[in-house]
C-alpha cells in the first residue's frame, strides 16, 4: 500500500550526505541522463505521465518540452531552472522535510533537468524560515560540486551548470511562479500577466523551468527506474508514488509515501485513526486552498481527477484532518487572515476582499453578525473567484464557500447562540492545560 | 520617514554595529554569484541583518549603493518581506505558529502564554533585547504541531511547560538545540548570515526527521510495503 522511494532511507543517520544518498545509487541516474540526448529526457519524462507535485498537477514533461531551444528568437537567450521550493500553503509540510532528509535527491534531479532543458545555470529558492534546511541544501550543493556533478564539464561530459542556493524572505505568495521569478530578480514578489509564460519569458524573460521540489526530485528516479515503472503506481491519469501529509488530531500524523490514488480511510487506518473518542470533522485534501471535504469524502481516491470530480482539489496533498471538537468558523475565520495577510495587494479584488471578508468573518465568529453576512461573505468570494489577477484570491474563496455549503448550520449557530458554541480548549493536543 | 523604508539619514544609532568594508566585499561575493546584480538583494538584506540585527536605513543605502538601485526601490522590497525586520531582533526571535492548523491544536494558546510570559506583544523585543516575539504563519512542519520558531529552527511539538522553558533559557542566553536542527541554536545574526547565503557548516548536523518524518517509512517496514524494484535492464 506504501511506496518509500523518495523517503525509502530517511531513517539512516546519514541520508542527507553525499555518502548516504551514493550508498542507494545516488548520482548513477545523473550518469545516465548524460550519455542520453536531451529531448529524449523530455520524453521519457513525459512519458512517465510525472505531474507537477506543487499543487496544479500540470505534467512536468510537457512544461520541458514547451521550453523553446535553437540558434534563433527566444531559443537563443540563456535558459534557467528554477526549483519553487517556498513551500508556504497551509497545511503543507512535505518538501520541507523531504529536503532535510534527501536534499541530494533534489540536487541531483535539478542537474538532470538543467540538462535537459539545455540551462547553465539554476537556483533553488528555498523560503527563508527554514534555517537548517538551508543549511542541508547548501551543504548538498558544496558536496555535489566537489565531487564533480557541479560546476564545469559535469562528469567529463562536457556540461557544465552552475547552482545557486537563494533563500527567500517571507511572503507566501513567491510560491506563485511569477511572483517567485519576480522576487528571484530582486523585487517585491508580485504575480505577472500571463502570456507571456515562464517557459519564454521567465527570469530575466529568458526561458525558465519553474518545478516543484517533489517533481523534480522524481526524476532521478524515473531514469534509473524508467517511465513504465514510474507509471506502473498511480491511477490512469495521475502516475506515480508521492508524499502525502497528515496533519492535525491523527494519531499518528507524518509523511505517507504511496501511489496517487490512495484514500484519505487508508491513510487514517494506517495512522492509526483519529485521536481517541473523536471523528472526523472536516479536512483539506491540499492545503487551505482546497476546497473542504468531510468523512462523507473518505473513499475518494487521492489522485488529481478524483478529487476534482469531488468538488476539491488534490493540491499539495497536505492532509489537515479536523474532528469534532473543532470550531469550522474560527477555523476559516484563520485561513482568511492568512490570505488578507499574504494578499500582495496587486489586484483589487484580492486586496480588498480578502480585508472585508476578515471582517465579516470576524462578526460572524463572535455572533455579531445576521444571517445576510453570509450571503455577503459568499457575494464577495464571487467577486474574487476568478477575477483575481493570481490563484491566491480564487484560494482565499475555497474554504469559504466549502464551509459554508457544508457547514451553514454551524455558521447560523454561531448567530442564534451570540458567539462560538465551541471550546477552543477541548481542540488542543494539551488539552489547554496552562500550568 | 525610517518607518516607510525610505532612510533619511545613514547615520548608525548607538550599539548597532556599523555595515564595513568586509561587509562590503561579502556584499560583492553574493553579487557575483547571479547572472544580474539585482538578484543578489534579498541576500544582501539578509546581509545586513547578520551585522545589524535588522535593515537599518544604513542598509537600506548600502544596498542601494552596491546594486545602483535607488533608497526607494530597495525600501520598496524590503518592506514587502515579512522576514526583513525595521527594528532590531531580539538576540532570539521567536515565531509561535497561529496559523489554522497549529492554531487550533494549541497554537492559540501558546501563543497568549508567550506575550504574558515575556511581557511583551507582538512583533517587539524584552528590554534586554534577548528576545523578540511574533506570530506566523504556516512554517510548513504541520504534522509536528503546534509548532515554535526560534531563529527559524525548528522547535516541534510544543505544549505550555515546554515553551515556558524554551523562553527562560532563551532570555538566559542558554537556548536549548532545537528538535531538527544543530546541536546549538545560533543567534539571530548568525542566522541572517545562513540565509544570506554563506554557509555555516552545521548543516551536517542533527536528525534527518522527526519521528513525523518517518513514520510513514516506519510502517511501510513493519508491513513489509516496498515500491517496486527498478526493472533489471533499465539497472
Amino acid at each position: 500500500m506504501l511506496t518509500p522511494v523518495l523517503s525509502a532511507h530517511w531513517d539512516e543517520a546519514d541520508a542527507f550526505s553525499i555518502e548516504g544518498y551514493t550508498r542507494h545509487r545516488g548520482y548513477e541516474a545523473l550518469t545516465k541522463a548524460l550519455k542520453m540526448e536531451p529531448d529524449a529526457l523530455i520524453q521519457l519524462v513525459k512519458d512517465s505521465g510525472l505531474r507537477g507535485r506543487g499543487g496544479a498537477g500540470f505534467p512536468t514533461g510537457m512544461k520541458w518540452g514547451f521550453i523553446p531551444q535553437g540558434p534563433e528568437g527566444q531559443g537563443a537567450k540563456p535558459h534557467y531552472l528554477v526549483v519553487n521550493a517556498d513551500e508556504s500553503e497551509p497545511g503543507t509540510c512535505k518538501d520541507v522535510p523531504f529536503m532535510l532528509a534527501n536534499p541530494h535527491a533534489l540536487v541531483e534531479g535539478v542537474i538532470i533537468a538543467s540538462y535537459a532543458i539545455r540551462a547553465n545555470h539554476a537556483f533553488i529558492y528555498i523560503r527563508g524560515e527554514v534555517t537548517h534546511v538551508i543549511r542541508r541544501v547548501q551543504e548538498a550543493v558544496q558536496q555535489a560540486y566537489a565531487a564533480g556533478h557541479l560546476g564545469k564539464d559535469i562528469q567529463g561530459s562536457g556540461y557544465d551548470l552552475e547552482l545557486v542556493v537563494h533563500a527567500g524572505a517571507g511572503a507566501y505568495i513567491c510560491g506563485e511562479e511569477t511572483a517567485l521569478l519576480d522576487s528571484l530578480e530582486g523585487r517585491r514578489g508580485q504575480p505577472r500577466l500571463r502570456p507571456p509564460f515562464p517557459a519564454t519569458h521567465g527570469l530575466y524573460a529568458c526561458p525558465t523551468v519553474v518545478n516543484n521540489v517533489e517533481s523534480i526530485a522524481s526524476v532521478p528516479s524515473i531514469v534509473l527506474g524508467g517511465a513504465e515503472w514510474f507509471a506502473s503506481m498511480g491511477t490512469e491519469k495521475s502516475k506515480g508514488y508521492t508524499l502525502y501529509s497528515l496533519s492535525g488530531h491523527v494519531k499518528k500524523p507524518g509523511q505517507y509515501e504511496a501511489p496517487l490514488g490512495i484514500t484519505l480511510r487508508q491513510l487514517l487506518d494506517l495512522a492509526g485513526g483519529m485521536r481517541e473518542g473523536r471523528s472526523l470533522k472536516f479536512w483539506t485534501p491540499g492545503g487551505s486552498s482546497t476546497p473542504l471535504l468531510t468523512a462523507d469524502h473518505l473513499d475518494v481516491p487521492l489522485d488529481y481527477e478524483r478529487v476534482g470530480e469531488a468538488g476539491s482539489m488534490l493540491g499539495t496533498k497536505a492532509l489537515q484532518c479536523f474532528d469534532d471538537t473543532t470550531c469550522v468558523v474560527r477555523a476559516i475565520l484563520r485561513w482568511t487572515e492568512f490570505y488578507a495577510h499574504e494578499s500582495c495587494g496587486k489586484c483589487t479584488p484580492c486586496r480588498e476582499g480578502t480585508y472585508w471578508m476578515v471582517q465579516i468573518l470576524q462578526r460572524l465568529e463572535a455572533g455579531n453578525a445576521t444571517e445576510s453576512d453570509i450571503d455577503t461573505l459568499l457575494d464577495t468570494c464571487d467577486n474574487i473567484f476568478g477575477r483575481s489577477f493570481c490563484a491566491l484570491g480564487d484560494g482565499a474563496t475555497s474554504p469559504i464557500v466549502s464551509g459554508v455549503q457544508l457547514f451553514r448550520d454551524e455558521f447560523l449557530q454561531h448567530l442564534s447562540g451570540g458567539g462560538c458554541p465551541f471550546d477552543p480548549v477541548a481542540s488542543t493536543v494539551f488539552g489547554g492545560v496552562l500550568s | 520617514m525610517a518607518d516607510l523604508g525610505m532612510p533619511a539619514t545613514t547615520v548608525v544609532p548607538d550599539g548597532i554595529p556599523p555595515l564595513t568594508d568586509e561587509t562590503r566585499r561579502e556584499a560583492r561575493e553574493l553579487i557575483a554569484r547571479y547572472p544580474r546584480s539585482r538578484s543578489a538583494l534579498l541576500p544582501l538584506l539578509h546581509l545586513v541583518q547578520s551585522v545589524q540585527g535588522y535593515v537599518s536605513p544604513q542598509g537600506i543605502a548600502f544596498c542601494a549603493e552596491e546594486l545602483d538601485l535607488t533608497k526607494a526601490e530597495v525600501g520598496a522590497v524590503a518592506t514587502f518581506y515579512t522576514m526583513y525586520r525595521r527594528k532590531p531582533a531580539g538576540t532570539y526571535h521567536v515565531g509561535v505558529c497561529t496559523n489554522t492548523l497549529c492554531a487550533v491544536l494549541g497554537g492559540d494558546a501558546l501563543f497568549a502564554l508567550a506575550k504574558e510570559h515575556l511581557g511583551i506583544g507582538n512583533n517587539e523585543t524584552t528590554p534586554d533585547g534577548s528576545v523578540s516575539l511574533e506570530h506566523i504563519e504556516c512554517n510548513a512542519a504541520c504534522d509536528y504541531a503546534p509548532v515554535v520558531m526560534v531563529n527559524w529552527e525548528f522547535y516541534d511539538n510544543q505544549d505550555p511547560a515546554s515553551l515556558r522553558d524554551l523562553l527562560d533559557r532563551c532570555k538566559a542566553g542558554n537556548p536549548p538545540a532545537p528538535t531538527r536542527g544543530p546541536s546549538r541554536l545560533v543567534t539571530f545574526k548568525e542566522m541572517s548570515r545562513v540565509l544570506a547565503g554563506f554557509n555555516d557548516g552545521l548543516g551536517q548536523e542533527g536528525v534527518t526527521g522527526g519521528p513525523p518524518s518517518l513514520v510513514g517509512l516506519e510502517i511501510a517496514k513493519q508491513r513489509g510495503d516496498v515500491a517496486p524494484s527498478y526493472p533489471a535492464q533499465e539497472s
